[in-house]
């Protein structure tokens, strides 16, 4: 019952921000909201028992996601012209609702093979055993790190003044 | 009574569709970018709904999940970046006026 309440409060809570996301013309106040978003979501982390997503979802998107957006909102300046929507508003929200609406259905008609075992908690051990314990994840593991040092090539590539 | 699978897939499916919404109307790149985050998240709730539905001993939709964290971290500092060059070059970060690749 608890976690009915958690559930819908969270959610309500993540839907509401990011339809302010979409519907705030404010710039900045957008990014505060999707810090909003990030913690609802990570709170959804913590309902579905995966503690160590939540706090990565924390620490990653809330901590240096956010702070990044709102550093190249604050350098842009776009904050002065504030958040304007192009011409395509009704198709755009015709075609999301038949995406939703598609979503929603499969959903409720698939049958899941649902699994009445009870999650692992810690699952900060177990999702390294799974990730490094040789199971088929290292390569993937190594590419991560490989894009984030291309990332980080990348980015600077791009700001570097051309003299 | 805790939750369902269906609810948490109908969430996602909704946050999804709004970072959708957004990421088609906005025409500030940087609102563009804070929408794919939206859309990424909810994609993290579906994942990781599964992984505690269907898989909650071998966690493996977590560990795509966090898969998904590190690119999403990835794109949004290129995104930026590129943002920010094109904001020093052009003076505007508005999508209906970098129409440099229209034709």
């Amino acid at each position: 019952m608890g976690l009915q309440i958690a559930f819908w409060i969270l959610s309500i809570t993540a839907v509401t921000a990011a339809a302010g996301v979409v519907w705030q013309k404010n710039l900045f106040r957008a990014a505060l909201l999707l810090v909003a978003c990030f913690l609802a979501t990570a709170g959804i982390f913590v309902t579905l028992s995966a503690d160590f997503l939540a706090a990565a979802q924390v620490i990653i998107n809330v901590g240096a996601v956010a702070i990044l957006i709102i550093m190249s909102i604050m350098l842009t300046r776009e904050v002065t012209r504030g958040s304007p929507a192009n011409r395509l508003g009704i198709p755009a929200f015709l075609l999301t609702g038949i995406i939703t609406a598609a979503i929603i259905v499969a959903v409720f008609k698939t049958s899941w093979p649902l699994s009445g075992a009870f999650p692992a908690e810690p699952t900060s051990s177990a999702l390294a055993q799974l990730l490094m314990g040789g199971q088929g994840f290292e390569l993937v593991i190594h590419m991560g790190a490989l894009l984030l040092l291309a990332t980080i090539i990348g980015a600077i590539v791009l700001l570097k003044e051309n003299k | 009574m805790a939750p369902g699978l269906e609810q948490y897939l109908v969430l996602s499916a909704v946050l999804f569709s709004i970072g959708l919404f957004g990421a088609i109307t906005k025409r500030s790149a940087v609102v563009i970018l804070i929408c794919i985050e939206i859309m990424l998240a909810g994609v993290n709730i579906a994942l990781v709904a599964f992984s505690r539905f269907i898989t909650p001993v071998e966690l493996t939709g977590q560990a795509f999940s966090v898969f998904v964290i590190v690119v999403a971290a990835a794109e949004v500092a290129v995104g930026l970046a590129i943002i920010l060059a094109l904001y020093r070059h052009r003076h505007t970060i508005d999508t209906d006026k970098i129409d440099l690749l229209k034709w």
